[in-house]
């Protein structure tokens, strides 16, 4: 079983292109799990057609400690398992205590058994070691990190780096590639992959902008399913195999912001 | 006798060289040949080494708001704090009211782990309908402990939201457990909030008669409080509020009327004092109230405040009636006591007010020091000034009060307390260094390797402190009395305490139990056997002896 943490800055799609390549593992015969560790739980909404996915955290408080898998745990696209850790409401509580709290339940609940993969889908930065809980304690073995070339996204991917960093010495977990989710920036393509090389890893796969993502979205749907013939369809099914097949997980050598921002004037839209 | 300088280095030479200086700066050999001594005080204790103290929660909750009997005292947050601030203080009160007596109920929210998640604003709302509805009280504290402030709980709002609804005043603490760098934060923080909310809030405009008092940091340990007020009562005076030993909302509310404010423990209580002078105009008195002698100048030193021939005669009186109670019954303990030698290392005031009944009964401190004082309670408060603002000390705000518009009452002219300042210790602490004598050591924030070694090196006959580091004496042959919670006993307070005081560390003394301390295997054989004759073989190249 492999087990997938995705990160990225926030709005970066990293909940689009989870799903899409899900749905893409999905079609290659896999078995996948879907674990939301936000707590907007809008992870799961392409493959269940929506957001009535009710929460872990939100069982929790209404069922109290006695909970069924059937309670959280719903089968989206091509049986997809979906489960949304969820959290308080904005401004309140600590959503951080939230995903270690849901994280170690579906542990003893077994949700796990016959998966060939597990994704986390974890919200924006790590800002705290709740958020950090993926990668800590053996739970995701790779991390990718969806980035573009526009300069905050490669700092906040930088930044993650330097979380995995952190836990790889302690733990098993290792970084499995950056994907690009692109923003039409100039030199994209370069850009990533010299940033790529740079943390020592790999760009894993491009992936072109297109506006059909967002008319899928909008019908609930991933383009797998809901426009399985279109060239955007193969950029997930490239990345789903690419992943499958991936060999290459290393320790991320983050760099200095120094040495980023040399990065970026040579390889971006001044290079 | 004592410790030369280089004795203490020597003791801390086992400290890394960083770790060694900073101690040092904590620890003063006295010498009353110099006119001023500096001592570090109120700053973080060194990772990894183990002291007595305790947090801002420990220091609001557990010491200064928990004794006030008619508030229902929530704690919000984990069982834990609650439970172990409950009762375990020897605070005791009278119930004069029944239906507003809640010392013998402990509250808490019980934070769960989705109270976490959540945020647990809602269920301390809740808790706080519940506590109206069920108990009806005068009013309601709620205190933080560590999760809520990492969680940001807003309990201001939800203590104003809830006095709105109810119309019964409840007040929020934030005294999470790691705002300080001991549980002096905590003292400030409650400090504060009484000022605030409670004292003031009462309609009283002149006080019963012109010798009203309020006692602040009396806490009632073992009955205190009660020894000292039957006195008071005795002599003409009407003590108004207890801060907070016995106390409540009832008689704090009320507190602002006093003509004194008469301050025990200066170290917990002197920012509310220093507060009530600016506001109200009523000066604070430096008062003592353990021991004979101190008990007695406490007294007169009223009586000069008040100014008043009658009140001076009455105050006699009742001297010269307790003395010849108690003097013949100290007489015998002093025979046990004197020559004796201890070390009184107590909260931020009671290391320095304990010294004169020891000195009574003829018993040296030679070693004394506060668990978390601050510079002032050592040097005197003239130091105030200088004590530098620092990440240790910075992080409780200074409430600024104003002179109240309609009760403001300048009750000494300022002439007349400059007059009275050269008599008696008005609105003025010197300290405990000032007092102490040659070649006495003084420590801040003993720490449990130091209070073996100083134990190991000056062998006192009594070593005076709290339940952490109580048996640690005991089992380096030591007596050990505790001068927090008195080992169940008290009170110790004023006459009848001073002979209770006395009649319990000669018991220490005296006890049978030191002479088994040595186990009779170190003194004597266990087994006995008789050589009866020795054979020597050789074997190989080794000589056996059979």
């Amino acid at each position: 079983m492999r087990q997938i943490a995705i990160y990225g800055k926030g709005g970066i799609g990293k909940s689009t292109t989870t799903q899409n390549t899900v749905a893409a593992l999905v079609e290659m015969g896999r078995r996948v799990m879907v674990v939301g560790c936000d707590p907007k739980a809008d992870s799961t909404r392409l493959l269940l057609g929506g957001l009535n996915q009710k929460t872990v955290l939100d069982t929790l408080r209404d069922e109290g400690e006695d909970i069924d898998l059937a309670d959280v745990l719903k089968n989206g696209y091509g049986n997809t398992r979906c489960v949304e850790s969820g959290g308080p409401e904005p401004g309140v509580g600590c959503a951080g205590r939230g995903i270690i709290t849901s994280i170690n339940l579906l542990e003893s609940l077994n949700a796990y058994e016959g998966m060939d993969y597990i994704f986390y889908d974890v919200l924006g930065d790590v800002v705290c070691g709740g958020f950090a809980m993926p990668i800590r304690e053996g739970k995701a073995r790779e991390i990718y990190i969806v980035a573009s070339g526009e300069m905050m996204a490669l700092y906040a991917a930088n930044n993650i780096s330097k979380g995995v960093e952190r836990y790889a010495k302690t733990g098993g977990v290792r970084l499995g590639g950056i994907i690009c989710n692109s923003r039409n920036v100039d030199n994209e393509l370069e850009l990533l992959t010299a940033f790529a090389e740079e943390l020592g890893t790999q760009l894993i796969h491009f992936v072109p902008r297109d506006n059909m993502v967002q008319r899928a979205e909008i019908n609930r749907k991933t383009v797998i399913a809901y426009e399985p013939e279109h060239a955007q369809a193969d950029e997930y099914r490239t990345l789903a195999g690419n992943i499958d097949s991936n060999e290459m997980f290393v320790i991320p050598k983050p760099m200095t912001q120094e040495r980023l921002e040399e990065l970026l004037m040579k390889h971006g839209v001044l290079g | 006798m004592g410790l030369r300088e280089q004795d203490i280095d020597s003791i801390l030479d086992v400290y890394p060289a960083k770790v060694k200086r900073n101690r040092k700066k904590h620890i003063l050999l006295r010498d009353t040949a110099l006119e001023t001594q500096e001592i570090e005080a109120n700053a973080r204790t060194i990772p990894g080494i183990i002291s007595n103290r305790g947090c801002a929660f420990a220091g609001c909750k557990g010491v200064v708001l928990g004794p006030l009997k008619d508030f229902v005292h929530i704690v919000h947050g984990p069982i834990g704090c609650a439970y172990y601030t409950w009762g375990t203080r020897r605070n005791k009160a009278r119930i004069e009211d029944p239906k507003q007596y809640f010392l013998n109920y402990c509250f808490s929210t019980d934070m769960q782990e989705s109270d976490i998640v959540f945020g647990g604003e809602k269920k301390l709302a809740g808790m706080i309908d519940e506590v109206v509805e069920t108990f009806h009280p005068n009013a309601i504290a709620v205190t933080a402990t560590c999760p809520v402030g990492l969680i940001g709980d807003d309990i201001q709002a939800v203590a104003r939201e809830a006095e709105k609804r109810h119309g019964v005043p409840v007040m929020a603490f934030n005294c999470e457990g790691y705002r300080g760098v001991s549980q002096s934060a905590g003292h400030h923080i409650a400090n504060n909030g009484l000022m605030e909310h409670v004292i003031g809030r009462g309609d009283l405009e002149e006080p019963p008669t012109r010798f009203a008092v309020n006692m602040l940091g009396e806490y009632n340990i073992g009955g205190d409080s009660w020894e000292i007020e039957r006195v008071l009562r005795d002599i003409g005076y009407e003590v108004i509020a207890v801060m907070t030993g016995g106390g409540s909302f009832e008689t704090l509310k009320n507190a602002h009327v006093a003509n004194l404010n008469l301050v025990q423990c200066h170290r917990s209580i002197n920012y509310i004092a220093d507060m009530l002078e600016k506001k109200y105009g009523t000066p604070w008195l430096k008062i003592n109230f353990i021991g004979i002698n101190n008990t007695i100048q406490s007294l007169r030193n009223m009586a000069v405040y008040f100014g008043d021939a009658k009140l001076q005669e009455r105050t006699e009186e009742v001297i010269a009636r307790e003395m010849s109670r108690v003097e013949p019954v100290l007489e015998q303990y002093r025979k046990i006591c004197q020559g004796k030698t201890a070390f009184c290392f107590v909260g931020g005031s009671r290391g320095h007010n304990y010294q004169g009944i020891f000195a009574e009964l003829g018993v040296e401190t030679i070693l004394a020091g506060y668990e978390f004082a601050h510079r002032d309670d050592y040097e005197g408060r003239a130091i105030i000034p200088q004590i530098k603002i620092n990440a240790d000390n910075q992080n409780i705000p200074e409430l600024t009060v104003e002179p109240d518009k309609k009760r403001f009452r300048m009750k000494v002219s300022p002439e007349k307390m400059a007059e009275l300042q050269e008599k008696i210790p008005l609105c003025e602490y010197k300290g405990m260094i000032v007092e102490m004598q040659s070649s006495s050591l003084i420590v801040d924030d003993l720490n449990h390797f130091e209070t073996e070694a100083f134990i190991e090196r000056l062998k006192p006959d009594i070593f005076c402190s709290g339940i952490k580091d109580k048996y640690v004496a005991h089992k380096m042959g030591v007596p050990s009395k505790q001068l927090h919670s008195y080992d169940y006993s008290g009170p110790y307070y004023g006459f009848k305490g001073a002979v209770k005081f006395a009649q319990d560390i000669t018991m220490g003394f005296v006890s049978p139990t030191w002479n088994y301390i040595t186990p009779p295997w170190k003194n004597k054989p266990l087994l006995k056997g008789d050589v009866q004759k020795e054979e020597v073989q050789n074997v190989g190249l080794y000589t056996k002896r059979t």
